[in-house]
């Protein structure tokens, strides 16, 4: 690859790379909001078994 | 929600034509560039992505208006994650344009261009707002706080290109040449397509992020709502 | 408008007037300048030239009204003085401008003694250098009043003031430089005017959001 090519495919890349950081940051958040989601339900279940 | 937007998976779809059109336009369409070579490709993103960026900030600077004029909490919302765009983006602005520089003029930073200058000076200003965001305690007060220097952000833009075209009166006059080549009909094309993809990957991002921070907000109303 | 210009005077004289009293303040301010300036003849290599010379002047500057801000805020983190204030004004942008007219004065004192100090140790300063000193000092303090009310909001307000100032004020020091070297010295004290102008107006306008729930 010339030296243009490299840095035209870097330039992509670096693009491609923040999305796709920003994709797993957002996926961790999900799961993290997936979890205390489920300990609410849990909770609201057994508010419901009590009263 | 209240208000008609586009539908998120809508958005996502569209985002991904117009970035894959984007590339093939960039590639295919536009004709190679005679003097820079191919690294003036480096163009077609890097230049969408600064637009964007400051279309960010615009909208964040607008939200934060709506926030200040009718005290709604969402309006703080949308300006936060505006601006969390614009600070992403910003950063890639900064990034890419290194990356240019150093195709076109050898060197990884240069301080007589003028536009990464004033990036990196709203970048590190818009560093300071989450700085500032996150000493503040969550309520109304930190809304305000946060609006206010959204606000100044905007007004910081012009002023700052403003000074660093002055400053580059005294500082040596550059060897190199302005950036943003003539562009020919089906560059412009290809140009034009890009910041499209940019935009809506932008506000694809935008919309998501708001969603998920939505979704915080109200898991922390109910677990304290079950909590009693 | 009595009452805001009475509101305005009243809280820049009890400013002007717990600095005479204390006496920290302005000393420091001054002796923090002089010294900065001492410190920069060693950093500055032997053959640089007058230009490095202001450019390290307003590096100067910009810190000391960063100092004299900081502390001009102090008393009012205390025991919720600042609540006080904005029960007792009517208009609270009053507050801003008797913030911004007390630190204008606490800058000024210490630039009497700076400025000349400059021109002894460093390099001349004419007529334009000086109006630029003016200019540029009025836009540190109309800005750095309001950033230091935004940085009283949260924690850390020593830290965050800093933060939020320096980016504000680099067309303030481009303003500064340029009027001091540059031929066309007019046009940055122009430039220096505008950002006076715009950046009063919405310190001016947004004060009252800032300081109130």
């Amino acid at each position: 690859m010339t030296a243009a090519e490299k840095y035209v495919a870097a330039t992509y890349g670096v693009v491609f790379l923040f999305v796709l950081v920003w994709v797993a940051i957002m996926a961790a958040k999900l799961a993290r909001l997936e979890r205390e989601t489920a300990q609410l339900a849990q909770l609201a279940r057994e508010r419901r078994a009590d009263g | 929600m209240t208000q008609t937007r586009p539908s998120l998976p809508a958005l996502v779809i569209g985002s991904a034509v117009l970035m894959g059109a984007a590339l093939l336009a960039i590639f295919f369409v536009a004709e190679q560039d005679a003097d820079q070579g191919l690294s003036q490709k480096i163009f077609f993103f890097h230049v969408p992505i600064a637009l964007t960026a400051y279309a960010c900030f615009g909208l964040g600077a607008w939200k934060a208006l709506r926030v200040l004029w009718t005290r709604g909490e969402r309006y703080d919302l949308e300006s936060y994650t505006a601006i969390h765009q614009g600070t992403i983006f910003g950063a890639l602005t900064l990034i890419t344009g290194c990356i240019w520089a150093k195709a076109s003029w050898g060197v990884w930073w240069t301080w007589s261009s003028n536009q990464l200058v004033l990036f990196l000076v709203l970048f590190l200003f818009y560093c300071a707002y989450f700085m500032l965001r996150f000493s503040v305690e969550d309520g109304s007060r930190r809304e305000r706080v946060s609006a206010v220097y959204a606000l100044f952000g905007v007004a910081l833009i012009p002023v700052s290109f403003f000074a660093i075209r002055l400053a580059n009166d005294f500082i040596h006059p550059t060897v190199f040449t302005r950036e943003g080549p003539q562009m020919t009909g089906r560059m412009f094309l290809a140009f034009s397509v890009a910041w499209a993809a940019i935009l809506t990957l932008a506000y694809v991002m935008y919309r998501v992020e708001l969603a998920g921070k939505r979704t915080d907000g109200h898991l922390r109303e109910l677990r304290e709502a079950l909590a009693r | 408008m009595n009452g805001y210009l009475g509101d305005v005077a009243a809280l820049a004289r009890k400013d002007l007037a717990l600095e005479l009293r204390a006496r920290d303040t302005l000393p420091a301010m001054v002796l923090f300048v002089l010294s900065i300036l001492v410190v920069f003849h060693f950093a500055l290599p032997r053959d640089a030239g007058d230009e490095a010379a202001y450019g390290l002047l307003w590096v100067a500057i910009v810190f000391t009204a960063l100092l004299g801000l900081s502390r001009a805020w102090v008393p009012e983190g205390r025991d919720g003085a600042i609540d006080a204030l904005v029960l007792a004004t009517r208009d609270r942008s009053a507050i801003w401008v008797a913030k911004t007219l007390a630190a204008l004065a606490f800058l000024a004192v210490a630039e009497l003694v700076a400025l000349p100090a400059f021109a002894l140790l460093f390099a001349p300063l004419d007529v334009t250098a000086v109006a630029g000193a003016a200019l540029a000092s009025l836009g540190l303090c109309i800005v750095g009043s309001l950033a230091a009310a935004l940085a009283s909001a949260g924690r850390g307000r020593e830290v965050i003031l800093p933060l939020l100032v320096l980016p504000l004020s680099i067309p303030l020091v481009v303003g500064g430089v340029g009027a001091s070297i540059s031929p066309q010295a007019g046009d940055y004290l122009l430039f220096l005017g505008v950002y006076d102008a715009v950046f009063a107006i919405l310190s001016w306008a947004s004060f009252e959001y800032v300081v109130t729930e």
